[in-house]
Formats: structure tokens, sequence, C-alpha cells
């Protein structure tokens, strides 16, 4: 039985339980100031230093999951203290080199830039230097390494920068929201603001839904997590908690898949608009091209608003493995229908903090969506969900889906479309490698991940799109 | 009269979608569909019972194979 995927993300989840241990009981702001020391105990540390600074970061971190810094607009915050400063120098020559006589690094080296000292040890002149990696590539020791922080290795939209004091910036205009530094942070500096106390307050004022029904909307990608419990005990934890009811995202995707063919086949050219993050990446690196982006909800966003127009009373806590939508859910098209989000991660919180052992649970039932609606949750699901959309609708379009798994892939169709080139007419834009499986709000990301969304997608109870779709239907 | 069919997870796996087809076919064979509103709703709290199916307030037990039957005695005598 495994969590997690990194340690990381077992101290974040720590502080999420503890924060939302005491806000259920209402007794947080009288231990706020014990909760560091709950999690890092006695005098020895495991983390840093000393616990002195252990308990620090702490602090710093139970701010985050109690909403983090409100005047920092942007979901995704660094931890000044907890940033390492990581070497960001380029490629340097390590201790491995032994002073060979070959000096292949040298005879590669266009630039000039590599020279021997009295040892034979080759050095890199930075001056002339232009990053190739040509010298590493070339070392019979493998004596050259890039040194490159994790996190702008991670930023693929180049937001990250490094600030005087050495701990790391984000560039709040370039920044996605994808939260693939967060992830991928040794340090865990980068994290998410946590909007787990909303959720909370959410659920308890409802008053066991009299005052109004708190329904949970989850993603499908959820298959691929919780794996070490059934789906439908996740489903009555969720209940436990003291949600309503849970309602599928996918039937949202379903809504989605089965409009967008159809402004597809009107408009000729069309990107996705499921993925917060590639939205936000168009808006921001490629605005000439926002016309071409669907004008459609995403799925999110589209089943909360029908979940709204159906029932006034209704809250919608949406639950999936995304940092983005956070942001999505801040948008004013999208604010009256989405209350909070949370992520599979603060998911597993709750039911921590709640003492909720969901394994020892009876399982309860979730379907609702079409198997295309749930394959939203992989890359190529989506284009996949439109083919079928514009063949159940007879819809004469001959579809050209250029499916991008991860921003950079997003980054080259959109590139190309730009300047005219693209050889497709449909660009599903996913910015997390694997689609939303690779969320960076997932417990745990894993070869099979793909595997369990399809399987999870033919489990549905409904097998075309029209089906699923046909029961929303008021008239 | 207003009609709601619960299309929660539940009902929904006991055919509520057939039990929607069915109501909506009924009500447009007997001329109904200017009195008679439908309406969806993700659950009514009574999921061992579904399909849930409520009139105004009420809610009913109905499957596909009893919709008609529930047509026939509780839409129709409250017309």
């Amino acid at each position: 039985m495994r969590k997690f995927d990194t340690k990381v993300q077992h101290l974040k989840y720590k502080v999420l339980r503890e924060v939302a241990r005491e806000a259920w009981k209402g007794s947080l702001m009288e231990n706020i100031l014990d909760i560091p020391k709950i999690i890092s105990p006695g005098k020895t540390p495991t983390m840093r230093c000393c616990v002195y600074k252990e308990r620090a970061i702490l602090s710093e971190r139970v701010k985050i999951a109690m909403g983090g810094d409100k005047d920092n607009p942007n979901v995704i915050e660094v931890i000044d203290i907890a940033c390492d400063g990581c070497p960001a120098g380029g490629y340097e020559v390590t201790s491995s080199c032994r002073g060979c006589l070959a000096h292949r690094c040298e005879d590669v080296c266009k630039r000039g830039a590599i020279s021997f000292d009295n040892n034979h040890v080759a050095h890199i002149d930075k001056s002339k230097c232009v990053q190739c990696g040509q010298c590493a590539k070339v070392c019979p020791f493998f004596a050259i390494v890039n040194r490159k922080r994790p996190c702008q290795i991670a930023c693929k939209v180049k937001a990250i920068s490094i600030k005087d004091d050495l701990t790391a910036e984000i560039d709040n205009k370039k920044c996605i929201q994808c939260g693939a530094c967060v992830y991928q942070c040794p340090f865990g500096a980068i994290t998410d603001k946590s909007y787990i106390l909303n959720a909370i307050e959410l659920i308890k004022n409802s008053e066991n839904n009299q005052k109004y029904k708190v329904y949970a909307v989850v993603a499908p990608s959820i298959s691929s997590q919780f794996s070490y419990a059934k789906l439908g005990q996740v489903i009555t934890g969720l209940k436990e908690l003291g949600f309503f009811t849970v309602v599928e995202a996918a039937l949202g995707a379903d809504m989605v898949a089965q409009l967008e063919s159809k402004e597809l086949a009107e408009k000729g050219f069309l990107t996705s608009s499921c993925c917060p993050a590639f939205v936000a990446y168009v808006k921001s690196a490629f605005p000439a091209l926002l016309e071409h982006v669907s004008h459609n909800l995403s799925p999110m966003a589209m089943l909360a608003k029908y979940i709204k127009e159906t029932d006034e009373n209704a809250k919608v806590i949406f639950i999936g493995p995304c940092t983005a939508k956070k942001a999505e859910a801040q948008l004013e098209e999208v604010k009256p229908y989405v209350d909070v989000v949370l992520t599979f991660e603060e998911l597993q919180a709750l039911f921590d903090s709640r003492d909720i052992d969901i394994t020892s649970l009876s399982e309860d039932i979730l379907d609702n969506a079409s198997y295309f609606g749930r394959i939203f949750a992989r890359s190529g699901g989506l284009s996949d969900a439109v083919a079928q959309g514009l063949k159940e609708q007879n819809i004469d379009f001959d579809l050209k889906a250029v499916a991008c798994d991860g921003i950079e892939e997003c980054k080259k169709a959109l590139l190309l479309k730009s300047k005219n080139m693209l050889d497709g007419n449909f660009i599903e834009g996913m910015a997390c490698v694997g689609g939303c499986i690779g969320g960076a709000g997932c417990l745990t990301h894993g070869q099979k991940d793909k595997a369990e969304v399809d399987k999870y997608g033919r489990e549905a109870f409904e097998k075309t799109i029209g089906d699923a779709v046909s029961i929303l239907n008021k008239k | 009269m207003k009609i709601t069919v619960c299309i929660g997870s539940s009902c929904h796996v006991k055919g509520s979608r057939q039990v929607v087809e069915k109501l909506k076919q009924l009500v447009s064979e007997k001329l109904l569909t200017d009195k008679i509103e439908f309406s969806g709703t993700f659950c009514m709290g009574k999921c061992q019972q579904g399909v849930c199916v409520s009139i105004d307030e009420e809610v009913f037990s109905v499957s596909p194979e009893t919709c008609e039957t529930f047509f026939e005695t509780e839409v129709l005598k409250r017309l």
C-alpha cells in the first residue's frame, strides 16, 4: 500500500491533514502554532539542518494549506526558506575527470571553451560555453554534467528564474499553473495553494446538506488513484465526509465532446479548451491563436453549470488531479459554477483528517458518463471522443486530430499553426505528459495509469456519448 | 406538473435513461407535453428504491418495466 510517489508529497499531506483535523473541530486558530511541532517533534532533524528550520518551513506550509498569500494571484507559490538554491551553473567538469590524453571534449567544442590545468584536468570557460552539451556526450568517463535546477527543467514554459538570493521565482505572466515544478522540486519548495478549509467550511455549514447540497464532481483520472482501495469505497468515503452526492466530471466531458465536435465542423479548425493550463498557455504565449480555442466550458465547469441549473441549492466541489483547475475556478466565467477545487492529494488528507479508512467501507456506485467521457483523463482520449461525437451526430467532417501529450508538444503544434504549417484541424492540448493522469495533484503516477483509465472507461454503463448526454435533456 | 427523474449513479445503472425515454414517449403520445415538465436530479436520497421519480414533491420507485403502469396510475390521475 503506497499512497504517494515522494516524501515531499507525504509531508505536504501531513500538513494538510493536521490543518483539516483542527478545522473540522473548529480549533484551528487555537492550535495552529502546534502543527509544525506535531509533524517535526523532538530535537533531531529529519529533513533540514535543524528542527527549528524544519518547523519554520512547516509554518509556511501551514499558511499555504490555509490558502496561502492572498496578495499573490498565482495558485502556485514558492516557499522562499524551503528553496535550497540548487546549483544552476550549467555544464561543469566533475571530479570524475581523469585528465586523459584523448581530449575529446576539447576537440568537439566549437567555441574553444575547454582548457586544461597542470594535472590535465579539463575546465570550462563559462564566458565561451553556449551549453550545447557536446562535451558531456563525448566524455568516456561521463565526467561532465549539466547542473540545472529541477524546477527549471520541469517548467517547460520557462516561468522560473533565480533571484539574487538564489531562491526560485515564478513569473506569474508566464506560469500556467500546471504544477510540474510542484511535483518535481525535491525540496518541496514550490507548492499549490490549498482551499481545503473552504471545502470543510462549505461542508460544515451545509448542516448535513439541509441548508444547501454539496456535490462532489470527480475527475475520471480517479480511476488510476486510491489504488489501495476500490473506487466504490472512495465514493462512500466522500459521502461519509459529508458530500450530498458524487457525480462524474466525465459526464461534463461527454457534453463537451458532443458540442466540440459540432463547433469543430462549423469552424473548420479548433483547439480544445478542457485543460486550463493549455488555455492559459495559449493566452500568454500565442494570443493570436486564442480565437481558435473552443468556446466550450471545460468538463468540470460544464457539469457544475448543469448541476447548478437543475438544483438552485447546489454547491460544487471539484476533485481532480490538477493544480491549474484551482486557477480555472477563479475565472469570471467559471466562478459562479465551481465553489472549491481540491486535488486527490487533498482528498486523501481530508479522509485521514476524519480517520476515515476507506478500505473498510462498503462500495457505492459512480456511473454517469460514457466510455468516451471517461477517457478524457488520458492523452488522446479527447480526440477519440471528438471523432466519436462527429460519428454519432452524422457530421461529415474529415477530422485530423493532433493529440499533444504535454506542454512541449502543445508548443510545437501551436507554433506550426501560427505559421499555418500544421497538418491537422484539431489540437488536443494537454499540459501534463500522459494527460490528466500525469497531473501534479495525483497521489501516484504509474505505468499502468492509462490502462486503468481505459478499463474504467469500458466499465461505463453508457456506451455512447449520445446516450450519456440524452438523460440531461430537460425537454 | 413537474416530473423529476433521478439520474444519479445508482438510479442511472438501474435504468433511469430508459425511464426518462419511456415517460417522454408516453407524454407525447397522450399529447401532454404542455402540461408536464421534466427535470433531472443527481440524488433524491433514496438510492435503494431507484429509479426514483418524483411528481412535484412525492417520490416513487419506478423501473423501466413498471414505467407504463406508473404513468397510468400516478401521472394520469393527477392531471
